[in-house]
């Protein structure tokens, strides 16, 4: 009790400090609330600190609906189903974010999503300009899916990327120094440097390169009589390809007989090495927080400031301290009063939106999109690949966002600006809306049809009621919320003036479907 | 209701078994417009657009998919006897005099001052993909790049890049696109092609995303005000740069599909009469929409009309195919002169090879033809090409040719010539320095332009 009290006075002390100046207008219902409950973090304390100091007004906390379809889609790709959040608005218990926290993290849905984000960074396909082809695909992608369901730590999975030898099938790490472009020493050093440093070689002097590239001039390929096997192995009998220099300056010793690209491994996640936490936690923030706190968050260079650099460095000594422990960082986060804001400004200051003030409106992947308009209306999608695959098998009722293979696509996916996955850059992912998308979304037979046909969509119908009980529902599963007073009054009018009572509801799904809540993150 | 499949539902396969890769986007090339702006926009050469003065402003390229027999078109051998000819042994006269084409193209007979015929297309490839690919690209594919074809390059010299303001793409393909390779090459997504999906001869033509079946226009009307007045949360952040994105692109969508430029697609807006001409078939009425995209100032417009891979009951499926294209492309050649779109316009028709010249009367082709790369035959007509013409000959059994071999990338270029575009000119690629066409140092096969013909 007594140190429940504790707690209790020093969230009172970060509320305090939050509330001195308030947003000039009461929170807007139903997406935000006037307080919460969950006491300020670390990572608030620095935030809002920082706020305060810039004079920029935090955004309002978002209301448990926004946070319950926020961490849906952030945390596992997935839209919350309408038994979900009605579960989760009914629940009265102060702590059921952290929980739902907990239980997001636990999904396999977790591992389906982050190891579609690891496939982009790590450029998985089998196709051209990447050449991994198929079955090493699929080896490579579920030793990533399974290091993500298995936590393991951030350190060793980088360490075993950079030192595996073996085939390409069984040793399925190895497959990093095949998805590249260039399998020269230099090639395979800016990979390495864009994949672990956050860092753009292409900006860096020669001579840091070739330095770098020393450490992988003794990889060596060789083929076996198996279709596209291919043995990826250190070579001693390969020379350096000049002295082995550490991105940091300081040159490397190599032992007889050693492979050097343990060395180099050894230095990269060295707790002693700031670069390799710091880009790995600033690439986690802007994947949850649409925007790194070094932005771009894959071009780290010290003419790129961090924009509050104390968030930075204690996100990073939290991550080392933990062992590089990931599923806790996005649990560190996710309990932050910051990823909590609300996504209406409060503030029109310009640094807003660089300082974190509200949460980032994006519109949603092109995966979790049409997976998201798929579990609404029960329907399923068809993928193509640009050469036969005789024996890939993708069950009926997988999901988009488990998709393995860059190079299997559908027309939508790739007019949604997924990720090539050619240069495993983050800004290859384009989720910027354009016209021919929003026509798609409009206007399309293939998004018509789902919302009319789709067994989902037929049984919602079915169903009947008021138009009020038909709101509500339609409500609960697209958009995770109950509808407001005034949209109810406006669909009982809209079925008032409709001659028949379909079109009416399925002009409603349409009307979710194609609106900003459903459509973005926020 | 026999419910018209667009391409993304097209049972190519079970999803299970991803046989085909078809790179079907419809009109990915307009998604990067909004995106466009405030980018770097890859340079055009300066030197293209001056340095050939070309007439042609658009393209209309009916794309026979599957390879017709040059035999039983253009080419006619009666001479070769029946194991060749079949049963088209008497070919037509034309008006123009000495020209004399398949029996069955009785329309396009009355009009040859209006076109010339190839009859020395050659590559030598008899494989779909490749040969495809090399026709409309120029080049032979295993140099690493993929290259863009010739819509994508027009596209990419005509389109957004060069002033083309249009909410309709500069690149349109009726109804599907190729499928087997990518049109737009190392171009990018940008230039791939709008496919519109449907069936023209269908009423409504359910272009996608522009007019949906089933959702009439009052229908829209409505739902665009719900929607307006639904969008709670968008109303909150009008300011929000996304919000701000997304109703700009809302508002050009809507532009398509309710203002006049979408009802380009409405054929109804059409007389009978006209639309009887063209013949009330996918592959007529797609020409007749063709000719509405190219009135309005669309630069590309391919037609994939499919069917033309013959293996087996080839004569049938020709006496069923062969009126409907003599129809369909006489129409084209005719309506576009009358409304003095020809001198502007370049029509070719061919498909990625022809067909054996010898009957294969044995079972189980009972009457076929196979895939023939070394000789086929391509039709030409307006935007600067001469009519009435024939260039190169095959010889008199249609299996090598004769004389005047063309090569695709003569006759790309030839268009590209006519077009003002310089087919020396560069296209933008991150590493290498890629020309319009093939130079002499690339070692591409060529038999020079058609300037027997410009």
């Amino acid at each position: 009790m007594r140190i429940r009290t504790a707690t209790l006075l020093v969230w009172c002390a970060a509320g305090l400090a939050l509330a001195d100046s308030p947003p000039g207008r009461p929170p807007v219902a139903p997406y935000e609330v006037a307080g919460l409950q969950t006491p300020a973090t670390q990572i608030d304390r620095i935030v809002f600190d920082h706020l305060r100091k810039r004079g920029i007004q935090p955004a309002y906390p978002c209301s448990d609906a926004v946070f319950l379809r926020r961490a849906y889609i952030d945390v596992i790709g997935t839209l919350p189903t309408a038994t979900e959040a009605a579960e989760f608005l009914a629940d009265p218990s102060p702590n059921k974010r952290t929980a739902l926290i907990d239980r997001l993290l636990q999904r396999p849905e977790f591992a389906d999503y982050w190891a579609m984000k690891w496939g982009d960074v790590l450029r998985i396909k089998a196709e051209f300009p990447v050449n991994l082809w198929p079955n090493a695909v699929q080896a490579y992608y579920r030793w990533v899916w399974e290091s993500v369901r298995d936590n393991k730590p951030y350190d060793r999975f980088c360490r075993e990327l950079l030192t595996s030898s073996g085939s390409n099938f069984r040793v399925p790490p190895v497959n990093f120094y095949r998805a590249v472009q260039s399998k020269k020493p230099e090639g395979i050093a800016a990979a390495v440097a864009l994949t672990f440093l956050c860092s753009r070689a292409e900006k860096w002097p020669k001579e840091r390169l070739d330095g770098m590239a020393a450490f992988f001039s003794q990889v060596a390929y060789k083929s076996t009589y198996e279709w596209k096997e291919e043995i990826v192995f250190f070579d001693p009998d390969k020379p350096l390809s000049g002295r082995p220099i550490f991105p940091d300056g300081t040159e490397a010793k190599i032992p007889a007989g050693t492979d050097p690209r343990e060395v180099f491994a050894n230095w990269l996640i060295s707790p002693k090495n700031p670069y390799f936490a710091r880009a790995a936690v600033n690439r986690v923030w802007f994947w949850l927080m649409g925007r790194g706190i070094i932005h771009e968050p894959d071009d780290i260079r010290p003419d790129n400031p961090p924009s509050i650099p104390e968030l930075l460095a204690y996100l990073e000594k939290e991550f080392v301290a933990s062992g590089y422990d990931q599923k806790r960082l996005f649990r560190l986060i996710l309990n932050s009063q910051v990823y909590q804001l609300s996504s209406i400004p409060a503030s029109n200051h310009p640094d807003a939106e660089t300082c974190f003030a509200s949460y980032c409106v994006r519109r949603m992947d092109a995966e979790v999109l049409i997976d998201a308009i798929c579990q609404i209306t029960g329907t399923t999608e068809r993928y193509q690949s640009p050469i036969p695959e005789p024996f890939t098998y993708i069950p009926e009722t997988n999901r988009t966002i488990t998709l393995a293979d860059g190079s299997i696509t559908s027309s939508f996916l790739e007019l949604f600006g997924r990720p090539s996955r050619d240069s495993g850059t983050l800004s290859e992912r384009i989720n910027r809306i354009s016209t021919e998308q929003r026509l798609h979304l409009l206007n399309s037979s293939h998004i018509n049809r789902k919302i009319t046909q789709g067994p989902k969509m037929v049984a919602l119908a079915r169903q009947g009621g008021t138009p009020e009980e038909v709101a509500k529902r339609l409500y609960l599963t697209f958009l995770s919320r109950y509808p407001t007073e005034e949209e109810i009054r406006r669909y009982t009018e809209y079925v008032s003036a409709s001659v028949k009572p379909q079109e009416a509801f399925e002009d409603l799904a349409w009307t979710l479907v194609n609106s900003v809540e459903f459509l973005y993150r926020h | 209701m026999d419910r018209e499949k667009r391409f993304w539902e097209k049972p190519i396969s079970r999803r299970d078994a991803l046989r085909y890769g078809f790179w079907s986007v419809a009109g990915l090339l307009l998604a990067d417009r909004l995106l466009g702006q405030g980018q770097t926009q890859p340079a055009v050469p300066a030197a293209s657009a001056a340095k050939t003065a070309g007439k042609a402003k658009a393209v209309i390229q009916v794309w026979l998919w599957g390879g017709p027999s040059h035999l039983d078109t253009f080419d006619p051998k009666p001479e070769a006897g029946y194991d060749y000819c079949g049963p088209f042994s008497k070919p037509i006269p034309t008006n123009v005099d000495g020209i004399f084409i398949n029996e069955l193209l009785v329309e396009l007979a009355k009009c040859a001052d209006k076109y010339s015929l190839i009859r020395s297309m050659t590559h030598g490839i008899n494989g779909h993909e490749t040969a495809a690919y090399l026709v409309q690209t120029g080049r032979p594919p295993g140099d690493q790049i993929s290259w863009p074809c010739i819509g994508a390059v027009v596209s990419f010299f005509k389109g957004y890049n060069a002033g083309y303001k249009k909410m309709i793409p500069p690149y349109i393909v009726i109804t599907q696109p190729q499928g087997r390779f990518s049109e737009s090459g190392f171009l990018g997504s940008k230039y791939k092609p709008f496919a519109t999906g449907g069936d023209p001869a269908k009423t409504p033509f359910t272009v996608e995303g522009i007019v949906a079946e089933g959702v009439t226009e009052e229908r829209q009307l409505k739902r665009r005000e719900f929607l307006a007045s639904m969008n709670s949360f968008g109303s909150l952040i009008p300011g929000n740069p996304e919000v701000v994105l997304e109703a700009k692109a809302r508002e050009e969508a809507y532009g398509l599909l309710l203002g006049e430029e979408g009802k380009i697609f409405d054929l109804t807006r059409e007389t009978q009469e006209m639309r009887d001409r063209y013949g009330v078939n996918t592959l007529g009425q797609s020409c007749l929409v063709a000719r509405r995209l190219v009135e309005i100032g669309v630069p590309y417009v391919t037609i994939n009309s499919g069917g033309w891979d013959t293996h087996k009951q080839h004569f049938q499926a020709m006496r069923q195919k062969l009126p409907q294209l003599d129809k369909a492309l006489a129409a084209l050649i005719g309506d576009l002169h009358e409304r003095g779109l020809l001198d502007t316009t370049v029509v070719w028709c061919c498909g990625e090879f022809g067909r054996t010249p010898k009957v294969d009367w044995s079972p189980p082709w009972n009457g076929g033809r196979n895939h023939f790369g070394a000789v086929f035959s391509c039709l030409v007509a307006g935007g600067g090409f001469k009519g009435g013409r024939v260039v190169g000959a095959s010889d008199a059994k249609g299996e090598t040719v004769k004389e005047r071999p063309v090569y695709p990338c003569d006759l790309l270029g030839s268009i590209y010539e006519l077009l003002g575009i310089d087919p020396d000119a560069t296209l933008p690629h991150p590493t290498r320095t890629c020309y319009v066409t093939p130079r002499p140092e690339e070692g591409v096969k060529m038999g020079g332009r058609l300037k027997e013909i410009m």
